[in-house]
């Protein structure tokens, strides 16, 4: 079977759930590989966890300089086993740095590439939302191998474990993959919350929330359902929660099976970031909010009365 | 210091959009056009750059003939002149193709620095800033919160998924920015009548050495198969807080195995 090459994300010692996502989707193609891109010893902490959502072989590439230089050398090092092994589909996370990774790849490969993709089929047709969810469109790579970059939270990780081979990359990297040194890495911290872009539960807060000290009302809810805090520009402007965990057009995108708008008007931008959820419930006030159009449950009241009542009855439950 | 920005005409994502029936494309005629939010970030930015260092900042948009109305309007924030790179045969282009196209525009400019928007509204691609990199042999520092130059080198502070990480270059370089680096000024009314008179350079294939089957869709290395509107998302069950709303919210979520 044709392997299919998996761009291993990984945080700390654990490898994100959308490799785990991407294991999943490389399986119904062919052969899953995973790429781990990283430091020296980072491979041998990841290689059980991806066995066990079946990467038949793991190709293990570490060198400082990947972790040292931004992108450049990820691309090279990819590049050079795309090249070497021709493989029959390259994945990579739809994160930041991935499509940039993907971008790269694309242009020292000559190769197409889609981005944002939720689906793939073994023929190589790719779906991909655009506008914002309003359209699906279904796309094939017409130069070169499908080179897709998977959106978080498309598939549903499945086990299926294996032992995996291991095979030790070799490292060969330029000046010119040398640019862009890191000086810097800081962690801001977020307790133990799953990444907006990965949990199946996002609470979010807009303007509605009216402060900063009020957010900790959407984080005890987050909390008590496991899920991660998003936010609407309103309210990361108004400097009520930290800009990277704005949900919209301009921020984050999310689909997680729960979404929950407190606050929050729903404009279109917003919409943007949040209307493939699976289910959405809003909390405003304002009866005529546009949320309430795609709510499947709405309840128009003040979010200072409702959401404490929602946390007791919860913790009552439970 | 000179400073290329680069500048895309894109559908507004208020209004409705969508895509022409017959090539998939974005409908440029029926959408109302504006300039790609994360742009105007990407002027601002260029523009201080310009008054702390001097030097020159050009605008570089890529676009079908009516893009010169958004051409106009980054203009008269202040940039010197710009550079419209236009063509028939560059419609359709995918990725790939416009940074081949933008990568030998940004070549005949020679700049210090390239300016971009973290991302664009309407593809969303995310990759423009590295592929134009990857060609130019330029360093990519990208979603830029926070930039500084001091003698030839940038250093940028940038938004990660874990928190934030700092990364320094030596130009040329390609810097992208995401919205949180600045607060773009407003045109006034003496840029608007100064933006009439700047030089605007169009650019066609010719002209940069591009023969048409490598741009476009003639060049194009993915091509879409099918599009359809989602169906619309109907609202649910709305029902009145009268005091017993984060019950029944609950009693929801207990139905959908969400608690
Ligand atoms: C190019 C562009 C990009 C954008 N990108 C984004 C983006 O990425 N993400 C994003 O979110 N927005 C984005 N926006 C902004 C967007 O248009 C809206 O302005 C924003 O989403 C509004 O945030 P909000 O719903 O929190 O605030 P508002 O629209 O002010 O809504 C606040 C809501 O809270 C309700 N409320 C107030 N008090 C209470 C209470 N006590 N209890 C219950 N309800 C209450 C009100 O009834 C109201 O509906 C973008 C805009 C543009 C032009
Ligand atoms: C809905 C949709 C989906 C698409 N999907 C794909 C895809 O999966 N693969 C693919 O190869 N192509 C795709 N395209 C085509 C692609 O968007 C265009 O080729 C586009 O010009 C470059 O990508 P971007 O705008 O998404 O770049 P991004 O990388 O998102 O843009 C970042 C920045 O680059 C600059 N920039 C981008 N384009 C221009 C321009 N024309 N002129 C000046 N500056 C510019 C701007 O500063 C912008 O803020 C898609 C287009 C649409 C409308």
């Amino acid at each position: 079977m044709a392997e299919v090459l998996v761009a291993v994300e990984h945080a700390g010692e654990t490898p994100k759930k959308v490799t785990l996502e991407l294991l999943t989707l490389a399986r119904s193609l062919g052969e899953p590989s995973a790429v781990v891109l990283g430091g020296p010893g980072d491979t041998e902490k990841l290689v059980d966890r991806l066995g066990e959502y079946g990467a038949v072989r793991v190709y293990a590439a570490e060198h400082e300089d990947l972790d040292g230089y931004l992108v450049a050398p990820k691309a090279t090092v990819l590049a050079g086993l795309v090249r070497s092994i021709n493989p029959a589909a390259v994945l990579l996370p739809s994160t930041q740095e991935g499509k940039e990774i993907a971008g790269r790849l694309a242009v020292k490969l000559d190769n197409g590439l889609l981005t944002d993709v939720v689906d793939l089929a073994a023929d190589g047709t790719a779906t991909q939302p655009v506008f914002a969810g309003s359209v699906i469109v279904t796309a094939k790579v017409t130069k070169g191998l499908p080179l897709v970059t998977v959106r978080p939270n498309s598939v549903t990780p499945s086990q299926a474990p294996v032992a995996p081979m291991v095979s030790t990359v070799e490292v060969e990297l330029t000046d010119a993959d040398r640019l862009v040194r890191v000086v810097e890495r800081r962690a801001e911290q977020k307790g133990t919350r799953p990444e907006l872009t990965e949990a199946s539960v996002v609470v979010a807060g807009g303007r509605g929330v009216g402060s900063a000290e009020n957010f900790a009302l959407v984080e005890e809810l987050a909390d008590l359902l496991g899920g991660a805090v998003g936010a609407s520009r309103a309210a990361t402007d108004s400097g009520y929660y930290p800009h990277q965990f704005q949900v919209g057009q301009t921020g984050k995108t999310v689909s997680p099976q729960l979404y929950i708008a407190l606050g929050i008007s729903g404009a279109i931008q917003h919409r943007a970031g949040m209307q493939t959820s699976r289910t959405i419930v809003a909390v405003n006030k304002d009866a005529e909010a546009p949320i309430f159009e795609l709510a499947d449950f709405g309840v128009v009241g003040d979010l200072f009365t409702v959401v404490p009542q929602v946390v007791e009855e919860i913790r009552k439950r439970k | 210091m000179n400073i290329v920005v680069l500048v895309k005409q894109v559908p507004d994502s208020g209004s409705e959009r969508r895509l022409r029936d017959d090539d998939y494309t974005v409908d440029r005629e029926s959408a109302s056009n504006i300039i790609n939010e994360m742009d105007e970030y990407a002027i601002e930015e260029a523009l201080r750059l310009r008054e702390a260092y001097g030097g020159e900042v050009t605008i570089l948009t890529m676009g079908p003939a009516r893009s010169v109305e958004s051409i106009r309007k980054a203009l008269s924030m202040g940039p010197d002149k710009a550079v419209h790179v236009q063509d028939d045969a560059l419609a359709g282009s995918c990725a790939l193709g416009t940074s081949r196209a933008l990568a030998a525009a940004i070549r005949t400019l020679s700049p210090d620095l390239v300016l971009a928007g973290a991302e664009s509204t309407d593809g969303r691609v995310q990759a423009m800033p590295h592929m134009l990199a990857e060609r130019l042999g330029f360093a990519a520092l990208t979603g830029a919160r926070k930039l500084t130059v001091q003698d030839g080198t940038l250093t940028v502070e940038r938004q990660t998924e874990e928190g934030y990480e700092v990364v320094t270059a030596a130009t040329p370089a390609v810097v992208s920015v995401w919205d949180t680096i600045n607060e773009p000024r407003y045109p006034n009314f003496k840029g608007i009548m100064e933006a009439k008179k700047k030089p605007v350079t169009t650019l066609g294939l010719a002209e940069l050495g591009l023969a048409a089957g490598e741009v476009g869709s003639a060049g194009a290395t993915s091509t879409v198969l099918a599009a359809r509107n989602r169906p619309e998302r109907q609202g649910g069950t709305k029902i009145t807080d009268e005091g017993a709303g984060g019950t029944k919210l609950v009693e929801f979520l207990a139905s959908e195995k969400f608690v």
